[in-house]
């Protein structure tokens, strides 16, 4: 009943936004001490910066999409991953994902430099949400896949950072997940497993995965995606095929 | 279905909080059989300092304190190092909590996993470390020829409660932590403070009369007398301190939990 049914055909999408806000309530100055807030407390002085970091944004993707995000910095591109992901609970309007979102974790998030890569394979599945069995029983296919045969039993400070990037990779995209989150880390590790990622990336929108991705790099969004959305001030500028957004998009920065 | 979100229809966070912590109790048993295993890595001893930690701050008083204390406890190193280890545990808990908390800002910035795991796994190492303390402390017993009471099957009850307080005091510091750079350094006074009007080390009795309310009020003096009374006098406090006990712990539990769910949708981007 709950496994995951990749490549359902029907064409609900995977990923419905309705309306969606976030706001983040920031007081005004950085308060850190108990002393001055109880202060301000005490004298209703207490203000809230309300910062609209999306505002109003409704999308729908499809199954097996690929979609990119761009925008300027501020924009809003990682609040919405972060929205698809639950890390943040939107403050007005509704988010509805089918399937199990998972993110590709930026360096190292997630690892325990202390400890094995084995171990820090299991960790980190778990944080993914899989199960002990399942990570076991492909515990071997994705150290090939990582090229960490011989070290994987050794501390992870020992790795490099092409190593642990390599790592963390394997790890996330071992189990087809049915939304895969990116942002901006497929331009980690050297040349040959950029290669090997983008491949994975495409065997996942061959295998029905939906991609949300977030990159600066707009060749990328219009060579990967089908479509785009472009993203300022925490509006949806522009929704439509990955070219024509990203060409709108140039004609405002040029 | 379990791989569906709609917002619209995710639960209050008091009440979800509790079903994903079940569901990602794989997880936190493997962040804390983890944390056992970084913390003593590069020693030669690994664990075993977990059993020398507690002798050797025992041994210490002991050796201040015996004197001192002769005529008002027998077999002085038994009293104090059961006191000993529900202190410890209680610290470590809780100030453990706010670090792995920090630890795991990076995680919870990027993907969803209840936020309370790192409260728990804080406090599951420290009954671990709890569990371990008690191998010194039966060998001390037996060396020094303390009986072995029938008191003992009540040890248990006082554990978790004392675990069900910790974690409450613990999910409140830590929410705290995040909101105000200066708690750690106060809690630490606090706790600093607390251990010396606490009866960990000395009898009770030498507080002063007029000190008497304190240690009614004192949560924590009331769960390790929970704890200490099996084992060093063989008995059961009276009803009416188990009771007090009991609520103290399921009242901080309550409290701590109200306080950290009710903010926990902030954390994200606050950390």
């Amino acid at each position: 009943m709950n496994s995951p049914t990749g490549s359902s055909p029907r064409q609900d999408p995977v990923i419905r936004l309705e309306d969606v806000s976030v706001v983040y309530r920031i007081p005004k100055e950085r308060i850190i001490s108990f002393k001055e807030y109880a202060i301000r407390w005490l004298k209703g002085q207490i203000a809230f910066d309300e910062f609209k970091a999306l505002d109003g944004v409704s999308l729908d993707i499809q199954p097996g999409e690929v979609f990119g995000i761009i925008g300027p910095n501020g924009a809003g591109k990682s609040t919405l991953l972060k929205v698809l992901a639950r890390v943040l609970r939107p403050s007005g309007g509704r988010v509805r994902v089918r399937g199990r979102v998972a993110p590709l974790l930026e360096l190292g998030a997630g690892f325990d430099m202390e400890l094995t890569g084995r171990e820090n394979v299991f960790i980190n599945g778990a944080i993914l949400g899989q199960r002990r069995e399942d990570i076991a029983s492909r515990f071997d296919g994705l150290v090939d896949f990582a090229g960490l045969r011989s070290f994987i039993d050794m501390p992870l400070r020992t790795y490099s950072t092409g190593m642990v990037a390599r790592l963390g990779f394997s790890v996330a995209t071992d189990i087809l997940p049915e939304v895969l989150v990116v942002d901006e880390v497929l331009s980690v590790g050297d040349a040959a497993f950029q290669k090997k990622a983008a491949a994975r990336v495409a065997q996942f929108r061959d295998a029905g995965a939906t991609i949300v991705l977030v990159a600066h790099d707009l060749d990328a969004v219009c060579r990967m995606c089908h479509r785009a959305a472009w993203l300022s001030g925490g509006r949806v500028k522009a929704v439509g095929p990955a070219k024509e957004v990203v060409h709108e998009y140039q004609r405002t920065v040029a | 279905m379990a791989d569906f979100y709609d917002s619209a229809y995710a639960p209050m966070p008091i009440v979800g909080e509790f079903q994903d912590l079940w569901r990602y109790r794989s997880l936190l048993t493997l962040l804390v059989v983890n944390s056992l295993k970084t913390r003593y890595k590069r020693s030669f001893f690994g664990l075993a300092w977990t059993l020398f930690n507690p002798l050797i701050q025992m041994a210490v008083l002991a050796i201040a304190f015996s004197s001192i204390f002769r005529g008002a406890l027998i077999r002085y190193p038994v009293y104090v190092l059961a006191g000993l280890i529900c202190w410890n545990f209680f610290v470590q808990a809780t100030t453990h909590s706010m670090n792995t908390l920090v630890w795991g800002s990076g995680l919870l910035k990027r993907i969803y996993m209840p936020r309370t795991i790192f409260v728990f796994v804080a406090v599951g190492n420290g009954l671990i470390n709890l569990c371990l303390a008690m191998v010194p402390l039966l060998l001390i017993m037996l060396a020094m020829g303390h009986p072995l009471y029938a008191a003992w099957w009540f040890v248990p009850v006082a554990v978790f409660l004392l675990a069900l307080f910790a974690s409450g005091v613990a999910l409140l510091v830590s929410i705290l932590a995040v909101f105000f750079g200066d708690t750690v350094d106060i809690y630490q006074a606090l706790v600093q403070a607390l251990f010396f009007i606490t009866p960990v080390m000395y009898p009770k009795d030498i507080l002063p009369q007029r000190y008497a309310w304190f240690l009614e009020l004192n949560p924590v003096h009331r769960l390790l007398e929970l704890f200490r009374s099996p084992i060093y006098l063989g008995r059961l406090p009276d009803d009416a301190a188990i009771l007090t006990a009991a609520a103290w712990a399921f009242g901080a539990f309550l409290l701590g939990w109200w306080a950290f769910t009710r903010k926990v949708d902030e954390l994200a981007y606050r950390i």
